[in-house]
């Protein structure tokens, strides 16, 4: 590589860097500085919209039921994913790119586009089985989906299911045992992957909330935008805190435990065109 | 995953020769298969179904519907958009991708650059709205800031709840996702291939414009598809962005959708989701077959 080619890489690389690192810093900075801006231009910094957060019930009402909708939508992908993941590798080997693309296929079909189907699905279980937000949860286990069976994907490939599952029935093991005893335990890095995922995602869910007229966080922090747009966004920026913290420990889990690249463990991977969070 | 499937397929044939536990394996896999029956595949048959259906029997009516002026205007709006972002966030991104590939592949800048893209192309809704609201809203620090300074970006109105305003809002999640699509393409690329045009007596033109160019055009082409459906489904930020007129078409299923304007109308939020369905549906496929030809070379 010549001089002058390389000093020109190198000032190209700045420029980009730097114009990109403003570009996703400012906005996010801005948030921060609107939360603790006083009432007009030029009054002092004031915590004023962060501690009215807590005079407002339903806000508070919303935290905490789309942290007992993260709660629940994590346990059910669990249970339900995992154990046909694991029985799918070693009795149906046949089906695993059937199931595979119904995994994935969340990803291509809009949120919106879902929402329209479910619906009149939701309507029905509102009306003949019980109407309470964390109904929710049957909708955020399929969002996850494609995320969730990432993570669990990466962690079981990384063990041998096979001898462990054959070891432990040999022992005596129930299939009970052999996935939530012997199996689970050690992929326990996936499983909290694919958990951590699923709270950022349903913490962050707006679509599915909103059009079915259930008040979660987003819709919640959306609503009172209207009225305290500070309170409002100082509550967004604390769950967008929580969230990117969520993801920071999930990104260095993806390091330690699993061998694949950190891109491809267990963060979002590409292709997330129907991702619920837009 | 191939080499590891083969010994498996044995140890699932080996039950079948007590000829009855066949159909107990299947039992396995069906609480997942009726359960992603019933929320996912079922809600698009819904959608499918729906849009052809009427009062009194099949119709065409609901389709037919579609062509009236805000439809295609909604239709025009959001591909607009969807192709503005996506070209603008693919150039953006694949320069961004690039000035990270060409440093140290283990360097602390790569590691930091693909976590924060992986959290950021998942970034969106009404946070993101509010995060460009306080950025250049009307009482947002750059606004105010430039304002200091003579300078209105909203002398024409404010165009960041108009249609230019999300092309702006949904790069901030575009660059990344390309970043993360783009990236492995560029590592694809050998710094043996620069030395082989140079070698030839071919300079930087000769080198972009007849190996790298074509080579990860397929590549960059794919990606940018990629973007455009990610754009063209996004729903959360448009809604918390955009106030009223110029609907996009998920802003205009949601207006069909909830009875609170009064102008509920499923049948025709149905037909538009299958519009919608069908777009995306032939951009994913035309993005697997570039994936196809790009994946001949990228290893």
């Amino acid at each position: 590589m010549t001089r002058a080619r390389r000093l020109r890489l190198r000032v190209f690389r700045v420029i980009v860097l730097v114009l990109g690192g403003a570009f996703f810093l400012i906005p996010i900075g801005a948030m921060f500085e609107f939360s603790t801006r006083g009432n007009h231009v030029g009054a002092p910094r004031t915590l004023d919209a962060w501690t009215t957060i807590v005079t407002y019930p339903d806000l508070l009402g919303a935290i905490r039921d789309s942290l007992g909708l993260a709660a629940i939508t994590s346990v059910a992908m669990v249970v339900l994913l995992l154990p046909t993941m694991i029985w799918v590798r070693l009795r149906l080997p046949r089906l695993k790119r059937t199931i595979e693309f119904l995994c994935l296929l969340p990803l291509t079909i809009p949120a919106i586009v879902l929402v329209v189907g479910l619906s009149p699905v939701y309507r029905w279980m509102a009306i003949n089985l019980v109407d309470t937000i964390f109904l929710l949860s049957f909708a955020y286990v399929i969002l996850v989906l494609p995320f969730a069976y990432r993570a669990l994907d990466a962690g079981l490939s990384a063990i041998d299911v096979k001898t462990l599952s054959e070891a432990a029935r040999s022992l005596g093991a129930g299939w009970g045992t052999v996935m939530f005893r012997v199996i689970a335990p050690n992929m326990s890095g996936a499983l909290l992957n694919a958990c951590l995922l699923s709270v950022a995602l349903v913490l962050g869910e707006f679509t599915f909330a909103n059009l079915l007229s259930y008040l979660n966080l987003q819709v919640e922090i959306f609503q009172l935008g209207l009225a305290n747009a500070g309170t409002s966004i100082a509550v967004s920026v604390a769950s967008l805190m929580f969230a990117f913290i969520l993801l920071v420990i999930l990104s260095f889990f993806g390091r330690a435990r699993a061998r694949v690249a950190p891109e491809r463990a267990g963060l979002p991977f590409p292709g997330a065109a129907g991702g619920g969070l837009r | 995953m191939i080499a590891a499937g083969n010994p498996d397929v044995k140890t699932a044939r080996r039950p079948q020769e007590g000829g009855r536990r066949f159909p107990l394996h299947w039992i396995g896999a069906l609480p997942f298969l009726v359960y992603v029956g019933l929320f996912l595949l079922l809600p698009t048959v819904i959608v499918v179904v729906g849009a052809f259906a009427g009062k009194d029997g099949p119709t065409l009516s609901n389709i037919t519907d579609l062509n009236q002026g805000f439809v295609v205007n909604a239709f025009v709006s959001s591909l607009l958009i969807s192709t503005a972002s996506a070209v603008v966030g693919a150039v953006a991104g694949a320069l961004l991708a690039y000035a990270v590939a060409t440093g140290n592949p283990r360097g602390v800048l790569r590691r930091v650059v693909s976590s924060a893209c992986g959290v950021l192309a998942q970034f969106g809704g009404v946070t993101l709205a509010f995060a460009f609201i306080a950025t250049i809203g009307s009482v947002g620090f750059i606004r105010l800031w430039l304002q200091d300074r003579g300078l209105d970006i909203f002398a024409n109105g404010v165009w960041l709840t108009e249609l230019p305003g999300l092309v702006l809002v949904y790069t901030y999640f575009q660059i990344p996702l390309m970043v993360l699509v783009f990236l492995p393409a560029l590592d694809g690329i050998r710094p043996q291939w620069r030395e082989a045009t140079e070698s030839l007596g071919g300079g930087t033109w000769h080198y972009w414009r007849y190996v790298a160019g074509p080579l990860l055009a397929p590549a960059f082409l794919g990606a940018t598809l990629l973007l455009f459906a990610n754009a063209f489904s996004a729903y959360a930020t448009a809604a918390a962005l955009i106030s009223q007129g110029n609907p996009i078409v998920p802003i205009a299923i949601s207006n069909f959708l909830t009875s609170e304007t009064g102008r509920s109308n499923p049948g025709l939020a149905q037909a538009l989701a299958l519009g919608m369905v069908v777009i995306v549906a032939i951009v994913m496929t035309l993005y697997a077959l570039l994936q196809r030809r790009t994946s001949r070379w990228l290893r």
